[in-house]
Parts: C-alpha cells; sequence; structure tokens
C-alpha cells in the first residue's frame, strides 16, 4: 500500500531554497480580506505572483453527509448554512429539486413570491459583495451604505419568516407562511429607492480613476477559459459569455418576467463589477414587475407530511447570486435521502484564482479574491 | 557655572516651557485627532462614531490611551531585539521633534531657526527609520514588505514635495518659518495663491509622505494585515499610532506656514475685514452655549458632569480670545489669536486628509510609484522652473507680477494637461499589450 502522502509536501507552491528570489507568502487563514478562512499560498518574486494554490477545507463541516441522516424537510435549513449570504437562493434549489424528484410543483403564488424573495436576496448577497470588495480595495465608505440598504432586504426577509440570514424561507412544495400585509408595499418601497442608490454607488466607484486603475485588466478570465474552469454566474457573463440560467432554463416564476442579462467583454474585474451593478437592476426590476401581479390561491402543493420520493436522481440547478447552484439528490425510496451532491458556484469559481492571479501583485490578490465573490461556507460545505 | 546655569535659564525659560508644553499636551492632541477622524469617518458614513466613553466619546481617546498601555507587551521570538524596541521610539521622536521649529502664534515657536524648514524636512523624513527598521526587526514576510514599500514610497515623494517646497521658498526668500510667515504678511498674499500648482503637490505629496490613504500602501490594512505595525502591540504601537498623526499635523503645521499664511487672519492686511477679529471669541463661544445646551441631554448625572467639564474648557479657551480683542495686532494677544488661526488651518489641512481617506479606494504599489515619477516629480519641477521665471520677470524685467504670476501658471496647467494625456496614452499601450 502506498504511503499516505503529506498534504504539505504535495503542494505544487513549495517553500524556495534559502537565497533564492522567490518568496513563499501564506495568506489567511486568519487574513482580514480572505473572506472567511481561506488560505492562499503564494510564490512571489518580488511582489508579483508566479504560482499560487488555495487551501480550502478550514470550514468543512459535512454537510453533504448529514443530508444522509435526515428526513427531506430536516435537511432544508442546513443549505441555508452554506451560503449563508444568500440562504435564500440555496433553499430554493434544494426546494425545487426535491420537488422535481416528487413530481410535484408549487402553486403560482408560492412561484411567485419565491422569485421576489430571491431576486430580493440577489440584491443582498450583491450588495455585500459590492461593499467587502470596495473594502478590500480601500474604499471604506461604501460599505456602510451598502449595508444599510441590504437591511432593508433582510427587514422584508425578517417580517415574513422570522429570520434575517439563515432564513429557511421555503418549505419543500411551496411555502410555509403565507405573505404578511404590506409585503407588496414594503417591497415597492424598497425597489423606488433602490434606484438612486445604486447610482450613488455608481457616483462613488464607477468613474473614480483609483477603482479603475486597481481593476481594470486584473485578473482576466477569457470566455474559453472561463467555461473550462466551469466558472459559472457573473464571472462567466463578464468574460462575454451569456449564460444565466433563469433565462436558459427557467424555474420558479422567471419565465414570466421581462429583464436582461448584463454581460462584459474583457473578463476583467471591472467588467465583473459593472455586470454585477446592472444585475442589481434588473433584479429590482424583476421585483417591481412580480409584485405588480401576485396570483391568489394555495401557497403550498399537496406533497403530505411525510416525503417518500419514488427511487431515482435528479440534477436541478438554479442561478444564485454567485453562480449555477446544483443539487444532484439521489432517493432510494425511503425518507431519507440516499445522497445529496451540492454543486456549489463559490467553490468552482475559487478554482479560476491561479489563472486570474498569475502575473499579478500581491495587492490585486485581494482584488481577485472579492471579485470572485466566494463565501467560505460554501467552498468547504 | 551657576551664572552660566542661570543665564540659559532666565533667556531659554520660554522655549524650556514651550517644549514641556508640547511633549505633555501632544500625545493628549493626537489622540483627539484619532477621535475627530472617527467623528469625520462616522459622519461620512452614517453612522455615529464613539458615543459610549463620555458624552459624544469625549473620553475615547483616554481610554484608548490607557488600554494600550496595560497591555501585554509582546516582542515575536525571532525578532531582532534592540531594533524592534528602538524603531517605534525613532518614529515618535522624529515626528515630536518637528514641532521645535514650528510657529504656533507669533509668540509661540520654540525654536526660530534661520533653516527652520529644512530642519523640519531633515528630521520628518527621519521617521522613515523607525519604520524600516521596525518592518526589518519583526521578522515576518508582511513587515518585511510594508517596510520595503514604505521606503521606495518616501524616497519617491520626497522629490516631490521638496520641489513643492522650493516654490514656496523662492517667493519667500527664507527658510525660516517665522519669516515666511512674515513674508506673506508683508506681500498681503498667501502663498498658495501665488504658487497654487505648488500646494497641489505638497497635499497630495503629503499625503503619500505621511502613509495616509489612498497611499496608505505600507500599512494597507486588507492586504498586508497592517503592513510594518503588523507584530506590533499595546504601547509600541501606540508610537508607531502617535507618530502618524504627529506627522499629520506636522505636514499640516508646514502646509500652513508655507502656503496658507500661518498664524495670519484671512485678509489681514485689509481694514474692511477686521470684523473678522471677532470670530475666533465668537466661534468658541458657539462652540461652549452647544456644550452647555447638550449637557442637559447626557444620560446620568456622570455624563452630565464630562459635559460641563468639557464646557468649562471651551470657555475658558473663550476668555483669552474674548481679552485679547480691543488689539489683537501685537504681544499675547495677537499671539492667541496667531494661534486659534493657526490651529484652525491646520485642522482644516487634516480634514482634507480625512476626507481623501474616506473617499477614494487604495492605489496599487506601482501605480503610486508611478504617480510620483510620472506625473508629480516632472511636474513639480516645471512647477518650480515656472515660478522662478515668473520672479525674474517681476524683479529684472519689470513684469506686472499678477501676468508674470499668471503667464507662468498657464504654462504649468498645461505641462500638468500634457503629462495627464501622456499618461493616458501609456496606460492604454500597457492594457492592449496586457490584453
Amino acid at each position: 500500500m502506498d504511503e499516505p502522502q503529506n498534504p504539505a509536501t504535495a503542494l505544487p507552491v513549495e517553500m524556495p531554497i534559502p537565497g533564492a528570489d522567490e518568496i513563499v507568502l501564506n495568506m489567511g487563514p486568519q487574513h482580514p480580506s480572505t473572506h472567511g478562512v481561506l488560505r492562499v499560498k503564494l510564490k512571489l518574486d518580488g511582489e508579483r505572483i508566479e504560482a499560487s494554490e488555495c487551501i480550502i477545507g478550514y470550514l468543512h463541516r459535512g454537510v453533504e453527509k448529514i443530508a444522509e441522516h435526515r428526513s427531506y424537510q430536516q435537511f432544508a435549513p442546513y443549505v441555508d448554512r452554506m451560503d449563508y449570504v444568500a440562504a435564500v437562493s440555496n433553499g430554493l434549489g434544494y426546494c425545487e429539486a426535491v420537488e422535481k424528484l416528487l413530481g410535484a410543483e408549487a402553486p403560482p403564488r408560492a412561484k411567485v413570491v419565491r422569485t421576489i424573495l430571491t431576486e430580493l436576496q440577489r440584491i443582498a448577497s450583491h450588495l455585500l459583495w459590492l461593499g467587502t470588495h470596495a473594502l478590500d480595495i480601500g474604499a471604506l465608505t461604501p460599505v456602510f451604505y451598502c449595508l444599510r440598504e441590504r437591511e432593508e432586504v433582510l427587514k422584508i426577509f425578517e417580517k415574513y419568516c422570522g429570520a434575517r440570514l439563515t432564513t429557511h424561507a421555503f418549505r419543500i412544495g411551496g411555502l410555509q407562511y403565507e405573505t404578511y400585509d404590506g409585503f407588496e408595499h414594503d417591497v415597492k418601497r424598497f425597489c423606488d429607492d433602490f434606484e438612486k442608490k445604486v447610482e450613488e454607488y455608481e457616483q462613488l466607484l464607477t468613474g473614480n480613476r483609483i477603482w479603475v486603475g486597481r481593476t481594470k485588466g486584473i485578473g482576466i478570465l477569457t470566455g474559453e477559459q472561463a467555461i473550462a474552469l466551469g466558472v459559472t454566474g457573473p464571472p462567466l457573463r463578464a468574460s462575454g459569455v451569456k449564460w444565466d440560467i433563469r433565462k436558459a432554463m427557467p424555474y420558479a416564476a422567471y419565465d414570466q418576467y421581462q429583464f436582461d442579462i448584463p454581460s462584459g467583454q474583457n473578463g476583467d474585474t471591472y467588467d465583473r463589477y459593472l455586470v454585477r451593478m446592472e444585475e442589481m437592476r434588473q433584479s429590482r426590476r424583476i421585483c417591481l414587475q412580480a409584485i405588480e401581479n401576485i396570483p391568489t390561491g394555495p401557497i403550498m402543493a399537496k406533497v403530505g407530511k411525510v416525503l417518500k420520493p419514488p427511487p431515482g436522481e435528479v440534477y436541478h440547478a438554479i442561478e444564485a447570486p454567485k453562480g449555477e447552484i446544483g443539487y444532484y439528490v439521489v432517493s432510494d425510496g425511503t425518507v431519507q435521502p440516499y445522497r445529496v451532491r451540492v454543486r456549489p458556484p463559490s467553490f468552482i469559481n475559487l478554482q479560476a484564482f491561479d489563472t486570474m492571479a498569475r502575473g499579478h501583485l500581491v495587492a490585486d490578490v485581494v482584488a481577485i479574491i472579492g471579485t470572485l465573490d466566494i463565501v467560505l461556507g460554501e467552498v468547504d460545505r | 557655572m551657576l551664572q552660566e546655569a542661570y543665564f540659559i535659564l532666565s533667556n531659554y525659560i520660554w522655549q524650556i516651557v514651550d517644549g514641556l508644553v508640547i511633549v505633555a499636551i501632544f500625545p493628549l492632541l493626537a489622540g483627539y485627532v484619532v477621535l475627530l477622524e472617527r467623528k469625520v469617518m462616522a459622519d461620512m458614513q452614517a453612522r455615529l462614531g464613539p458615543m459610549r466613553v463620555g458624552p459624544h466619546g469625549l473620553l475615547q481617546p483616554l481610554a484608548d490611551a490607557v488600554k494600550l498601555m496595560i497591555k501585554e507587551d509582546i516582542i515575536p521570538e525571532s525578532a531582532d531585539r534592540a531594533i524592534f524596541w528602538l524603531a517605534p521610539v525613532l518614529s515618535v521622536f522624529a515626528g515630536m521633534l518637528s514641532f521645535a521649529a514650528i510657529p504656533v502664534g507669533p509668540g509661540f515657536l520654540i525654536a526660530d531657526m534661520n533653516i527652520g524648514l529644512l530642519f523640519i524636512f531633515a528630521v520628518s523624513s527621519m521617521g522613515i527609520f523607525g519604520i524600516v527598521l521596525g518592518g526589518w526587526a519583526s521578522n515576518s514576510h508582511y513587515s518585511l514588505m510594508g517596510a520595503l514599500r514604505s521606503s521606495a514610497q518616501l524616497v519617491s515623494y520626497e522629490v516631490a514635495v521638496g520641489m513643492a517646497m522650493v516654490s514656496g521658498l523662492l517667493l519667500a526668500g527664507t527658510l525660516s518659518m517665522k519669516d515666511i510667515v512674515g513674508y506673506q504678511a508683508h506681500s498681503g498674499f498667501w502663498l498658495v495663491f501665488v504658487a497654487p500648482v505648488g500646494f497641489v503637490i505638497y497635499l497630495v505629496g503629503s499625503v503619500a509622505e505621511t502613509n495616509r490613504a489612498p497611499f496608505d500602501l505600507p500599512e494597507a490594512e486588507s492586504e498586508l494585515v497592517a503592513g510594518y505595525m503588523t507584530e506590533y502591540s499595546g504601547f509600541r504601537w501606540a508610537l508607531y499610532f502617535l507618530a502618524e498623526y504627529s506627522n499629520m499635523v506636522v505636514v499640516g503645521s508646514v502646509a500652513t506656514t508655507l502656503f496658507l499664511g500661518g498664524w495670519l487672519r484671512p485678509f489681514a492686511g485689509t481694514p474692511a475685514f477686521h470684523f473678522l477679529d471677532y470670530a475666533p471669541p465668537l466661534v468658541m463661544l458657539g462652540v461652549t452655549g452647544y456644550c452647555v445646551y447638550r449637557i442637559p441631554k447626557q444620560t446620568g448625572w456622570d455624563q452630565k458632569f464630562i459635559m460641563a467639564i468639557f464646557t468649562g474648557i471651551c470657555f475658558v479657551i473663550t476668555v483669552p480670545l474674548a481679552a485679547a480683542l480691543p488689539h489683537p495686532v501685537a504681544g499675547w494677544q495677537a499671539g492667541v489669536h496667531g494661534a486659534f488661526w493657526f490651529i484652525a488651518k491646520v485642522m482644516a489641512y487634516v480634514y482634507v486628509f480625512l476626507w481623501a481617506r474616506f473617499t477614494f479606494p487604495r492605489y496599487r504599489f506601482d501605480q503610486l510609484m508611478q504617480l510620483g515619477w510620472h506625473y508629480l516629480i516632472p511636474l513639480s519641477i516645471v512647477n518650480v522652473m515656472g515660478v522662478a521665471t515668473a520672479i525674474v520677470l517681476h524683479r529684472e524685467a519689470g513684469w506686472n507680477p499678477v501676468v508674470s504670476i499668471g503667464v507662468t501658471l498657464v504654462v504649468t496647467v498645461l505641462a500638468a494637461l500634457w503629462l495627464v494625456r501622456a499618461g493616458e496614452r501609456r496606460e492604454q499601450a500597457t492594457l492592449k499589450s496586457a490584453a
């Protein structure tokens, strides 16, 4: 039997020979701008990156394994803890995957409410991304404005389901709760205010010479590279590939609404920034269309109290704020899933890090980590 | 021997007192600049800032100082202990020594050297040794990179800042801080109106020299954790912190003296504006009144009491300002009014620093170098030549001063625009080659 390889010596980024020009710099797992517990090993020539390696797993909780010991409904709150800044999107993906397995479909009213909440979540997630990304690049102020607006979204969530972050807003088959009185009003007021706020952020950053200098031409990812690496979400679209599951394989109620898929050309950090800014505007547009006409009727499909899907397997993917989040659920006919495999966008987008970072400077590492918009809870699961 | 001692004491007693005052109140002042920074930051970011320690956080600096002093003193095992100990002391030493030559008011100046400006320039540059040595002695990658960055940054921006100073010196014709202000009083124009380009270069360069955002690369938080200060904690860290804020006040004071008329009141030579003499006591009276208004709004008798103390301090400052009103042109009366205007100008200058910090993202290191070498240094050289030409045109060829300065200013601005155009072309070329 082969000896187990020591992971430390198996790394491509090895300690240099003393006296060589390169140094190896460990960024993280405790570093202010690696967004949690990411550890990046950088091989540097001066400040220029020659090679890099992301070391993950510091936040591994075995979420997928937990699924095999819980009933279908019991597992639903766990997915909220993966991408904890976009819990609603995670929940939607899981609920729809299980519904597909059951052959059930959520009623129209549930679908529309799900769409509204998911789009609000996309705005909240992008706001947090914008704030922290700007903070990493050194702009101290936008993060507070972003959190201020995100707070409004979280208030809507809180009013709807009592929780702000890990909401568990949806149930398999529809919704647990009816919308509260004034839900449409709250969403409309948020959307009306929000347009001006996005303008404000753009005023602070978009034309700023320092911001442009720090983001343009940084971390370039061509369309082919992005596809080859499996990158999805805004990073893929910024590279010029117009791929959005909301349009390509509509789920929830997205086929009923008008919206555009923003895309970039250069695939650099600046384009990814512009794409996400435009996505926030499009999400607002979807929300405004959706609250115009929320159908009446039941909010829960008849799926029964005990879920026993027929044996089989299903893969269902949705467009989460960070990219394609997919659930591959296998049922063996019992009340517990045989296997739940998650395709997390952050994990797969993080693979592109080395491609994007090579040849850049240490200062660009934080810009690239920020622009990938990773959440370590989802990377490690 | 005794006679000599008596002679020194009787002649230099005021310098010694001034020195003691600066050493005693200076750390406190720096603490309150920090509080000001946090309040300004909070104001720009839709928050309140420190509110808990004392009314409106007025005791926060004291609490911070106590906390930092009683923290555990950690020296990393692999650090060079002697240099690790020396470095922050050197930094703060350089910052405080510069104050010796800064004229706060006509009478409040520790050492009126004939090379005052050169002295400040030399001494404050010594602070960089503290940063480089501290980064080296910590024996850590982040510290080392922070130290290297700051040494490169300082060397680059020293040139531009020096050149900007030269443009002011050419006009004033003296290095003595007192005489520079005297020249501005005599000519009736602050030098910022005569050499505006020099002032702008000094403003940008001094932000870079004090390692403040958007040029705070040596301590770039999101990249290098804390740069050269990464391994420092407790009181040593506080010394670095003190040095940073003292440098801020020093560059503000130099800018005020050289470009903004030092202790002079705005429109000091124009009789029509003499009513401005009423501004200092009225402003302080207004602050006192606001404090009185806030006293009953504080919760708890202790907060009310502290607010009342601060009200008293404001009032105590108001009294000499008001007492000096009848004759605020000479003697101690001019001193207190001069100090008021000087501190107000320095604070305005520092406010610009804070404003920039909370507005701009951070430059990348190569971009920072580019800004220094490709824009500021060439422009500062053009500016010095322009100012020199204007002086020659005025004094030798007998041109009207406004015309000669206007002409050279237009040339300098055109040169600046050309530099920007050339820089943009270069940027596009590099972007193209990268893609």
